[in-house]
């Protein structure tokens, strides 16, 4: 074993060429808040849909004095999450915590941190398919034109598809937003309830597509509007019941079924946000009496 | 109404769109060549001919869909000046294109959105001029849906639900519900059977009238020539070998060629 040289990395793995490609398409994408930027994704070592676009604005973005925290759906602990802050762990040796208050840098897949973000923190989103239109409109260089042209009435004819099936807009997810007064983006498969963080966010937001080689951005304090009727304006989900083990209200629930016979609980989806609320003595109806805590 | 009559027949007398020396090249093989038309508003101005006479590339070039390779195209846009088509920027002539003119196409699929409901059809363009009333754009959709006879109830239902005829009717309102002043038409009747084109035509014809339409329509039928339009041109070999009116035309031929066309009509 001690003949074989230790595999070492660049920091942050990417090469530092592909880092200043990288940082150029971001620094476009914040110039034109909502534009889709493309740029030369590398293959990295995670399959597609697992974050690929997302790692490598980190990579790009990523110092060594950052603390880093990856969220997938609002947890910590979940799969995606957990490989990715390892493979940054491993290959930059940067500090990782779950705190949201903690973190300089925040990857995201599906959600936006309960806990409001400050100044000093960038929001990374894994994104799978960055252009809102692609469903009503199949053609890139249609879509294109449409973006340069901003002729944007197709995408209210989703929701209005949207309203005359359902009878409210029943987008839930992936809700289209428009980014300064200007261009339609796609904020990523984050659910509509977390759109109206993305609105003057004192943050940078930063959007990764791997697969379709595509970057954009949310510059600190944007107007990030969601597109609606006049008769039908936007509205977030609402929960009937607070978290199960928090007690928080107004917050994003996830559903978690627990037995055969339609058992189910409703808790936060951000765990971090949770954890604290439950460390500061809050408790839901199904959490552990206080001291018990596991 | 009245105002607005009075309104047309004032600018009458000046053409809505002008073709000047119009060709198109396929390669070495020629599309249409030396075309020059005028249509004005409230006229309907049918194109007849063979298959392969360069019907519908002369209507891709009037509608901008076509670059031409030879001549000009100009339209009188709604502030009264006479512009050249060539001259606009894409923004302006989509705008154009979405607004003040229509486009009905043979084939229903290909001017619709066959995945969207009928009210999601008609309402498109209505929202692409920046209608953001759900309520109004549905009472605006349904209204037009009754105008082409499609009852109201079929509002939520897609184009892939609906049968030929229907489709036909439903791609017309799609397109005159912003009002266009310029439709044009490729074989709106082809595909169709007997009493359901009659009907069509019926519809095309009583909304020509009511709104003021100024139609260019393709047909290599010329029954359908003869019922909607005023004018007519009689295009072979890419070049346009006869114009005038319909009726002497079709009743007194002067061209060899118009005369074959006419006598090869089955009377039924």
């Amino acid at each position: 074993m001690s003949a074989m040289p230790e595999i070492s990395y660049n920091f942050a793995y990417l090469d530092e060429q592909t880092k200043r490609m990288i940082r150029r398409a971001i620094l476009k994408a914040i110039a034109i808040p909502g534009y889709q930027v493309p740029f030369a994704a590398r293959e990295m070592p995670m399959p597609y849909g697992w974050g690929t676009g997302g790692v490598q604005v980190t990579a790009a973005v990523l110092g060594p004095d950052d603390v880093l925290k990856v969220i997938d759906q609002g947890a910590d602990d979940t799969t995606n999450a957990v490989a990715i802050r390892g493979f940054f762990e491993k290959t930059a040796g940067v500090a990782t915590t779950t705190a949201t208050t903690e973190a300089s840098i925040i990857q995201t897949r599906h959600r936006i941190p309960e806990t409001a973000l400050t100044e000093n923190q960038i929001l990374v989103y894994q994104v799978p398919i960055p252009e809102p239109l692609r469903f009503l409109e199949p053609r890139e260089t249609e879509t294109r034109q449409l973006h340069a042209l901003a002729e944007y009435g197709l995408m209210h004819v989703k929701l209005y598809e949207d309203i005359a099936r359902h009878g409210h807009i029943a987008t839930t997810y992936a809700y289209p937003v428009e980014v300064a007064g200007r261009y339609v983006m796609d904020p990523s498969p984050i659910p509509k309830f977390d759109n109206p963080k993305m609105d003057d966010c004192p943050a940078l937001q930063l959007f990764g597509a791997g697969r379709e080689k595509r970057i954009y951005a949310i510059p600190p304090y944007t107007s990030v509007r969601s597109l609606d009727f006049e008769d039908h304006p936007f509205k977030v989900q609402r929960f009937a019941k607070p978290c199960a083990l928090c007690a928080a209200t107004g917050v994003y629930l996830d559903e978690v079924i627990l037995d055969d016979r339609g058992g189910r609980m409703f808790v936060c989806s951000d765990t971090d946000f949770c954890n604290d609320r439950q460390e500061q003595g809050h408790r839901g109806e199904m959490a552990a009496p206080a001291g018990e805590a596991a | 109404m009245n105002a607005h009559m009075s309104d047309r027949l004032a600018s009458d007398d000046a053409p809505l769109l002008v073709a000047e020396g119009l060709g198109k090249n396929y390669g070495t093989r020629i599309g249409c060549r030396d075309v020059s038309l005028e249509v004005f508003p409230g006229e309907v101005l049918a194109v007849v001919g063979e298959s392969g006479s360069g019907k519908s590339t002369l209507l891709g070039l009037l509608s901008t869909e076509l670059a031409a390779s030879a001549g000009r195209v100009s339209y009188r846009m709604r502030d009264g000046e006479l512009r050249d088509l060539a001259g606009l920027g894409p923004a302006e002539r989509r705008l154009l294109m979405r607004t003040d003119w229509g486009f009905v196409r043979q084939n229903p699929a290909d001017g619709l959105r066959m995945a969207v409901s009928a009210g999601g059809n008609v309402g498109e363009r209505l929202m692409a001029v920046g209608w953001r009333h759900y309520g109004k754009i549905r009472e605006e959709a349904t209204d037009w849906l009754g105008r082409v006879e499609i009852a109201a109830d079929r509002i939520d239902d897609d184009p892939r639900a609906f049968s030929g005829g229907m489709r036909q009717r439903l791609q017309i309102a799609r397109n005159l519900v912003t009002k266009p002043r310029l439709v044009f038409m490729d074989e709106p009747t082809g595909g169709l059977d007997v009493s359901v084109q009659a009907r069509l035509l019926d519809l095309i014809r009583s909304l020509v009238s009511e709104m003021g339409l100024a139609v260019v329509i393709v047909t290599h039928d010329l029954a359908v020539a003869r019922l909607l339009s005023h004018r007519m041109v009689v295009m072979r070999h890419g070049r346009v070998i006869e114009t005038g009116l319909t009726d002497q035309v079709l009743d007194d031929p002067r061209e060899p060629y118009t005369q074959l066309l006419v006598s090869s009509v089955l009377a039924a």
